[in-house]
């Protein structure tokens, strides 16, 4: 179906939806890479204006990929669910993004309306919508997941820990997990990026956090950034896999350029799932996401790179994942060419993964060929924990010298702690006072050497 | 200084890895020190992004050195459209192309080595020094053409050996600059280059500087390569490093 608007004497026409979405996107590098962004500004305000007036209803109707050829558009469309969907059936996208702002659509509201939307109408209303939109929506929106903490509670944000060393040293990963945990990090997970897709060392890097996990007893969980494969195989051989990782995309021919589908991912889920590892919970899933991704792999079918971002949440949200990560700035200023752009997909993605029902969080980052720098992450975690984000990374100095890029670091998340009054998960709030890492209030007890149990960890160095 | 920030007892972790731990704090952040020495890093890796490659002075260099050396630029003609465009990047600009094309040896060469800025013009400086550790491994380099490509990306290589008929193509290229490492070298080797070609049908070494990967070990890595290439007809995922050490092994990580 073709779509227009008319601007005095100039009348816009748009071929179809996915170029109605690609051209109402707000400019970044990636859609004009793929050649699918508007040409001039006022064409993109001509998008808007158009989309605005597209019933909601329209979207269960036309696929920006065809149903025939992706799965992932299978899964959207098979299953959609009428009946919460019904509540804003008769809306169109304009007044989508009114009733989502609107006073009396609380989190409750929110949370059952979610199975009802499909990442293509959340992209939609997202093009409409202005920073501060994007914000306060998304902090109406709970998601609260559970495996050996709990995150996502209201008032809390936690953090992924990450201790990548370029060699997989044991010394050095555990050296950087145990500065993470002193500076109060790490109730999201002690995530690691292996240098390595070696199952041995694999194995080795997992025991790792077990021992030290099992030894103080600390209420956490462990994922070894592995293909989904190595994972089952891990769990075959009794390794301690706690969560599984996988990157994923929102196209069929993408997710098969990182080797995966979706059935591959059922059954690593059901396999995490039935070692009962967690404690207070069993989301067992870590994904992890990024505009741009699709084009990368020569799998965007025209589609602009933030509706494919969206499409991605809906493999996501089919294994009720413990936590999803938008690797914001990591894949380079050919798709995200600056700070402004980073920022402004860093809150979109937060905003539709909340949205679809995800516990969202984000890797704030950048690499040193985009025009980026470290104010531009403080802006945007500033403006995430804001928005209410599940977690944030922690990696030491912000400085990842495994796989040289920046993000945000330990003090980063204190400094968000500090302004925004946000608190830790229960459990591992609970675990740092115990130890004396923190005070009752939170905040970080200057250690001793001859007190801290934890410092006997680099005594065994 | 000392007693407004807060210190970590635990600094002596710092031996078993170049993360920045044990930073210390001023109240939650960062002390001044710190946030000054990330920055200067920072500067240096965007240094390494933007300074222009300094061609003259390779060009002499390589040419006081006896080789016959080509200049040439991709189709990206500034760094910001090459930032932009990768695919613009991967393709000769027209008079390169016409240049390579009339400069072609009579007897096509057995391999030809492109020197090329990518994401880190630092890096180029370590091209001179690995040339010298290949000259005992490589009986026809000296015969070889050198060519030196501007905003470069790797794929360049491809189109730049198909036109001068090279069996194999050796693309030097600064990689991604980190904050630590801003002047890192990656090495691709590709056996019967030609424009069109994907990462499979690549070999790569990286991380080539001193702190990293040594020349002598990424020269003896190389030339394993090519000559396997060579025997095997072809080289890309099919071809898996088995060169082992030529030196026996370091400590990646010495650093505290």
């Amino acid at each position: 179906m073709t779509f227009s608007y008319t601007v005095g004497a100039r009348r816009h026409v748009f071929a179809d939806l996915k170029t109605l979405l690609a051209k109402a996107s707000p400019a970044r590098s990636g859609d004009m890479l793929a050649g699918v962004a508007a040409a001039t500004e006022e064409e993109r305000m001509a998008a808007r204006l158009a989309l605005a007036d597209v019933p909601l209803t329209h979207f269960l109707n036309e696929a920006v990929v065809p149903y025939e050829i992706d799965d992932v558009t299978r899964l959207i469309i098979d299953s959609h669910d009428t009946q919460a969907f019904a509540v804003i059936s008769s809306l169109t996208v304009g007044e989508f993004r009114d009733w989502l702002l609107a006073d009396s659509t609380d989190a409750a509201t929110l949370s059952s309306l979610a199975p009802g939307l499909t990442p293509e109408m959340v992209a939609a209303v997202s093009k409409l919508m202005r920073n501060q939109d994007l914000i306060l929506i998304a902090s109406k929106c709970s998601v609260i997941t559970r495996f050996r903490t709990t995150v996502g509670l209201p008032g809390r944000m936690s953090v992924r820990l990450q201790p990548n060393h370029p060699t997989d040293d044991a010394k050095g990963v555990a050296a950087s997990i145990l500065d993470g945990l002193l500076y109060g990090s790490g109730d999201a997970m002690i995530g690691i990026n292996p240098a390595t897709d070696n199952l041995v060392a694999i194995g080795k890097l997992l025991h790792l956090i077990d021992d030290l996990r099992r030894r103080y007893e600390v209420p956490m969980q462990s994922c070894v950034l592995t293909h989904v494969t190595n994972t089952i195989q891990a769990i075959e051989q009794g390794m301690p896999v706690d969560l599984v990782f996988q990157s994923i995309a929102g196209t069929e021919i993408t997710n098969k350029s990182f080797g995966i589908n979706l059935s591959m991912l059922g059954e690593a889920c059901d396999a995490a799932r039935s070692l009962k590892r967690g404690t207070v919970g069993n989301n067992v899933m870590y994904f992890e996401t990024g505009q741009g991704s699709a084009l990368s792999a020569n799998g965007h079918h025209g589609v602009d790179q933030q509706t494919l971002e969206t499409r991605a949440y809906a493999v996501a949200r089919k294994f009720d994942p413990f936590l999803v990560n938008t690797v914001v700035g990591f894949i380079g200023p050919e798709y995200l060419y600056d700070g402004k752009q980073i920022i402004r997909a860093g809150l979109e993605d937060h905003f539709c993964g909340k949205l679809l029902g995800l516990p969202m969080g984000c890797d704030i980052c950048y690499t040193n060929h985009a025009e980026a720098d470290q104010d531009d992450m403080d802006n945007l975690l500033t403006l995430l924990g804001t928005a209410g984000i599940n977690f944030i990374m922690g990696i030491p100095g912000a400085d990842d010298i495994m796989l040289n890029y920046q993000s945000t670091s330990f003090h980063d998340a204190l400094y968000l702690r500090r302004v925004l009054g946000k608190r830790r998960a229960p459990e591992f709030e609970e675990w740092l006072e115990r130890m004396g890492i923190t005070n009752t209030r939170g905040e970080l007890i200057a250690q001793r050497e001859d007190t801290q149990p934890l410092l006997g960890l680099a005594a065994g160095f | 200084m000392s007693s407004i920030v807060t210190p970590d007892v635990w600094s002596s972790a710092r031996q078993f890895t170049q993360a920045r731990i044990a930073l210390g704090r001023s109240g939650v952040s960062l002390p001044t020190r710190e946030v000054l020495n990330f920055s200067l890093a920072h500067a240096q890796a965007r240094d390494a992004v933007h300074l222009p490659l300094d061609v003259l002075t390779l060009h002499t260099e390589l040419s006081a050195r006896g080789f016959p050396v080509h200049t040439v630029s991709s189709a990206a003609v500034d760094r910001a459209t090459y930032l932009r465009r990768p695919d613009w990047g991967r393709k000769l600009s027209d008079t390169s192309r016409t240049l390579l094309a009339a400069n072609a040896p009579d007897r096509p060469p057995e391999y030809v080595f492109v020197v090329a800025d990518g994401l880190s013009s630092l890096a180029a400086e370590h091209a001179m020094p690995l040339l010298e550790a290949l000259r005992p491994l490589l009986p026809e380099l000296d015969k070889s053409p050198i060519v030196i490509a501007t905003q470069a990306r790797v794929a360049l290589g491809d189109e730049i050996g198909h036109l001068l008929g090279a069996r194999q193509i050796v693309m030097m290229i600064g990689e991604r600059p980190g904050l630590s490492s801003p002047n890192s070298l990656g090495l691709y080797l590709t056996h019967d280059p030609k424009p069109g070609l994907s990462d499979a049908n690549r070999n790569c070494i990286s991380n080539v500087r001193p702190e990293g990967l040594s020349y002598t070990e990424a020269a003896h890595k190389l030339a394993w390569l090519m000559a396997g290439a060579r025997k095997l007809g072809r080289s890309g995922v099919d071809l898996k490093d088995e060169s082992g050490s030529a030196l026996p092994p370091v400590e990646t990580v010495a650093l505290g």
